[in-house]
């Protein structure tokens, strides 16, 4: 294996990627190889960063080497590293173009349908619901619902503003298997329902169009445009929807809920026009009726059957270019470990972008085709800065978000894999979990997640996670059964395999290192295993074990890079 | 091979760990660190300073609980009542109104973050939040000031039960807080393999970390390293024994009470027993929009009641109380008005905190609010200032500043004032 030698100049990417090249057809979805062109919004991304490059006279990074390159499009794309399979399939091909093509059957080949829809329904299950949503007592959510929903609509690759609409506008039951199941209602179920819709309407305009206006509520925000009427007009497009429990027959426990929309008579009673009151900091009251954020009114009365405020809703923010940005900036943070904004959920004139020409464009350029979320992946994951590896230089040093400087793509940003990425990246490289049904395993991984969730004890359903390179994640790491799954010797293990595997120790331990860290040991590194092997009384694969335990604790494992 | 591997007999661990170390400079040096000062130990262990916060997710309703406004229409039904402080508390904290000769409330506080997630950052902070910069919380700043006064100390120097906390900030991964549960169990502290393999394996370990912070140099990598070594000591620290909080006698736990908060707080005195310089006690459900005080009178009350009153007390007959700050706040306060849930809304310009212990004088009412609770009619104090006076009042430099990681001087506290009549 070669792997280190493989890496290429960004110039000979850069050639590799601007002339026409082969490429898998992308509308067919097939795995047959067409001629087509590497998209341009790729040298639009590149154009526009490479020009931040030179305002600040920087240099960026070299670029990340293929296998370093292959372990970082796995995890963003699929939620887990490559196997050791599948990274020496990938370093094995000669060809022009392989990243290309990585991504292409990453993103488009049926073998992978179903970790890409996991992955992404599970990342959208926790920006819409959060890691607890669901899971406490007497929730009106139900997790099930709400994850099958989104992965089936990554799976047929739904297209952005249909996943949007649906969302915002959706009725039907929670739970999958009940009457009228719509599992796109867990979204907003739990959030009409308390507090006259406030967490509808601070989710909403938060998660979908980078509007943080949870603060307007009460007063008029000094950094913020959004005033308090504003929070009001918002929050009058959920008063017609409401929440009905349904019980377990002849019990009080709730089985699941209903989101509907009825008739609302409004605060002052005359369902023509239906007003709602709001109170100002000095005393005062004054009225709102649904207005949208740029301005638009619609119908006031609270009939649904003039006017159903959700749908009119649904229908704004799809002309809303806030939507493109939002889903923009979000998939770019996702790729590149900061957004163009930090929070990468607000949007507001206060907050400034690092490149807001640049946001603006592909926001243009996935409206335009189509909220296509695949081509908007291809776009970034081929563009130069996600080439770069994740190496802070002499020439680049002043591009640290993370002490506060705006993101300039030098590198590639170290970051932590998230719960979900260390679980599935050991279950798939290491079977460290458990066979049984899709519904099994994910009980499982639920369970297992949990243990990391810590919540605020607000109304909000505020929470954090220790899953944030503290000394619990360590614990679990060092001690947790999922690390002993992943370090068992049994019969046909992970270890096993590889210990009846390769030809010698040395590149048995080489395996080792390609599916942890996706390089080969250093020369300190495999001194170490030696003194381990001795002190293993010559068990090799104890010594396996040792060093494949202090892999998966190590740094450069739980970081994505 | 060296003998590194046999583990000698006689040798000890730390003393083991940094021979390992040696070849890295950087981890030898967060090695040798604890025992330069290790001297001077007994005479610090004289002066060990700790703080206990006890936060109330949610926001509390102090006009309710600590400023009430008895016959103002905001009053809402509880009376108030005597204490052997200078102040009169809420009818539904009687075991609290005994302790009150040692804490302060502080009715002036008067901040402007109304939102659950601005207000908990600020209050923990002292500094409103900002996309550029992470601040250090109460409790990274107040343990990275007092690690000095114990180089003994094994286990995290800031602990959190019951909740969350605030993070560490620019100060880095090892300042961050120890979320652990009330009952004090620990997930995955037990050690699957015996210490001398155990201790190879983190050779193992440290070679890959090292070569990894030296390829990237970003930040990530480095703390990552520190982490690992904290979470090594802990797992082989006897210290871990004052998680225990489920050997304490009945009798003891009964008077804190029988339920996580408690518990959590008769934890917290463990811990401030065993050199912990900070601990925050969580005790949620104070976010109450709808139905305020039956929710009060029934649950919340009666459980803080309990178990503030049995921390309070029991810190100072075991003498520890003249070294330990104990602080009571939230986000904010709620609204004077009650609403048509019969609850009470997020309201931070007039609302108070609670404090006492170490060098903060008890037993004061320290301003005053408007006779309707809905302004502070007095000087009024922020998240800094109340900062500011506690730092003090552990015998911390409220001059104190930080530099943050690009370099930007941070005064510790916000730069706040300090609250004069609580330093006497």
């Amino acid at each position: 294996m070669t792997c280190i030698k493989l890496r290429f100049t960004p110039f000979a990417l850069a050639i590799a990627l601007f002339s026409p090249t082969i490429y898998t057809d992308l509308s067919t979805g097939s795995a047959e190889a067409a001629e087509i062109v590497v998209p341009s919004q790729v040298a639009l991304i590149n154009d526009a960063i490479e020009q931040g490059w030179r305002d600040y006279e920087i240099r960026p990074a070299s670029e990340a080497d293929d296998a370093t390159w292959c372990r970082r499009v796995y995890l963003d794309i699929l939620g887990r590293i490559p196997t050791l399979e599948e990274l020496n399939a990938f370093l094995a091909d000669r060809g022009s173009g392989k990243r290309a093509k990585l991504v292409n059957t990453l993103l488009y080949d049926d073998r992978f349908t179903e970790e890409y829809a996991g992955h992404w329904g599970t990342i959208w299950t926790n920006i819409l619901i959060g890691r607890s949503g669901g899971t406490e007592r007497r929730t009106l959510i139900n997790r099930d619902g709400m994850q099958k929903y989104l992965r089936d609509a990554f799976a047929q690759n739904k297209p952005y503003n249909d996943l949007v609409y649906e969302l915002v506008t959706a009725v039907g039951s929670t739970k999958p298997g009940t009457k009228n199941f719509n599992g796109a209602v867990n979204f907003l179920v739990e959030k009409v329902n308390e507090e006259k819709a406030v967490l509808a309407t601070s989710s909403t305009s938060r998660i979908l169009l980078g509007q943080q206006v949870q603060c307007t509520q009460c007063h008029n925000h000094p950094f913020n445009q959004w005033k308090q009427q504003k929070f009001w007009e918002f929050n009058s497009f959920f008063r017609q929807t409401r929440s009905l429990r349904r019980f377990v027959d002849g019990t009080r426990d709730i089985d699941h809920a209903e989101l509907i929309n009825e008739d609302f008579a409004g605060e002052a009673g005359d369902a023509e026009d239906a007003l709602v009151f709001y109170e100002l900091r000095n005393g005062l009251t004054r009225v709102a009726y649904p207005v949208f954020t740029d301005g638009t009114e619609i119908a006031k009365s609270g009939y649904v059957s003039d006017v159903n405020r959700r749908d009119e809703l649904g229908r704004l923010v799809l002309q809303s270019e806030f939507l493109d940005k939002m889903i923009v900036n979000r998939m770019w943070a996702h790729f590149l470990g900061f957004g163009f904004t930090k929070p990468v959920d607000d949007l507001g004139p206060h907050n400034a972008a690092s490149h807001p020409e640049l946001l603006d464009e592909l926001g243009k350029e996935v409206r335009q085709h189509s909220y296509d979320l695949k081509q908007l992946i291809t776009w970034i994951t081929l563009s130069r800065p996600y080439q770069l590896s994740a190496v802070l230089g002499k020439a680049n040093e002043i591009d640290d978000p993370s002490i506060g400087e705006m993101p300039k793509f030098s590198r590639f940003y170290l970051r932590q894999m998230s719960a979900e990425q260390l679980y599935q990246s050991l279950v798939t490289a290491t079977g460290a979990g458990a066979a049984g049904s899709y519904e099994e395993q994910e009980q499982q991984r639920r369970k297992w997640m949990r243990q990391f969730v810590v919540a605020f004890g607000t109304d909000e359903g505020g929470e954090a996670t220790t899953f944030d390179g503290s000394i619990p994640q360590a614990l679990m790491l060092f001690n947790g059964d999922l690390t002993k799954n992943a370090t068992s010797t049994k019969t046909g293990s992970f270890l096993d395999r590889i210990q009846k595997g390769g030809r010698s120790t040395r590149e048995r331990l080489t395996s080792l290192f390609m599916a942890a860290v996706a390089r080969r040991p250093t020369k300190n590194e495999v001194s170490v295993a030696g003194k381990l092997y001795v002190a293993r009384k010559n068990n090799e694969l104890e010594m396996l074990q040792d060093m494949w335990w202090a892999l998966i604790n190590s740094n450069e494992f739980i970081m994505q890079h | 091979m060296t003998n590194h591997w046999q583990t000698p007999a006689g040798m000890t661990r730390r003393h083991f760990m940094s021979h390992l170390a040696g070849s890295s400079a950087a981890y030898a040096a967060s090695l040798s660190m604890g025992s330069s000062i290790y001297a001077f130990a007994d005479e610090l262990k004289q002066k060990r300073r700790s703080a206990i916060m006890l936060w109330m997710g949610g926001g509390p309703a102090t006009i309710d609980l600590w400023d009430l406004k008895p016959g103002s229409p905001t009053g809402g039904p509880f009376r108030p009542i005597s204490t052997t402080g200078n102040m009169q508390i809420c009818e539904h904290l009687p075991l609290m109104a005994q302790q009150m000769k040692h804490m302060s409330v502080v009715r002036s506080m008067s901040t402007r973050e109304a939102d659950h997630d601005r207000g908990r950052y600020y209050m923990h902070t002292g500094y409103v939040p900002n996309p550029n910069i992470t601040h250090p919380s109460y409790g990274s700043v107040i343990a990275h000031e007092l690690m000095s006064q114990r180089p003994e100390l094994e286990i995290p120097p800031f602990v959190s039960i019951g909740g969350a906390s605030e993070g560490p900030g620019f100060l880095g991964m090892a300042w961050s807080p120890f979320s652990v549960s009330s009952n004090g169990r620990i997930r995955n502290l037990q050690m699957s393999l015996e210490e001398s393999r155990l201790m190879q394996r983190m050779a193992a370990l440290n070679m890959i970390e090292q070569s990894f912070s030296k390829r990237t140099r970003d930040l990530p990598a480095v703390e990552h390293s520190k982490v690992l070594k904290k979470t090594y000591d802990l797992m082989t620290s006897d210290q871990m024994e004052a998680f225990k909080v489920d050997e304490e006698p009945d009798d003891v736990k009964e008077r804190y009470g029988t339920n996580g908060f408690g518990q959590g707080c008769l934890l917290a005195r463990r811990l401030v027993e065993a050199g912990v310089p900070f601990i925050e006690v969580d005790l949620g459900g104070w976010d109450n929009h709808q139905g305020i005080h039956t929710i009060l009178k029934d649950d919340k009350l009666p459980t803080l009641d309990k178990a503030m009153s049995a921390l309070i007390e029991d810190l100072n007959a075991r003498g520890l109380l003249q070294d330990t700050v104990v602080m009571w706040m939230g986000e904010f306060g709620r609204t004077p008005n009650i609403n048509a849930q019969a609850g009470r809304d997020h309201f931070a310009r007039a609302w108070s905190c609670v404090v006492g212990g170490a060098d903060i004088q008890g037993g004061l009412a320290i301003g005053e609010t408007s006779p309707d609770g809905s302004a502070v009619v007095t000087e009024p104090f922020s998240s800094e200032d109340l900062m500011t006076t506690v730092v003090k009042g552990l015998g911390i430099s409220s001059e104190k500043t930080f530099t943050s990681k690009n370099g930007r001087p941070m005064k510790i506290a916000g730069g706040g004032k300090i609250i004069k009549d609580l330093l006497g």
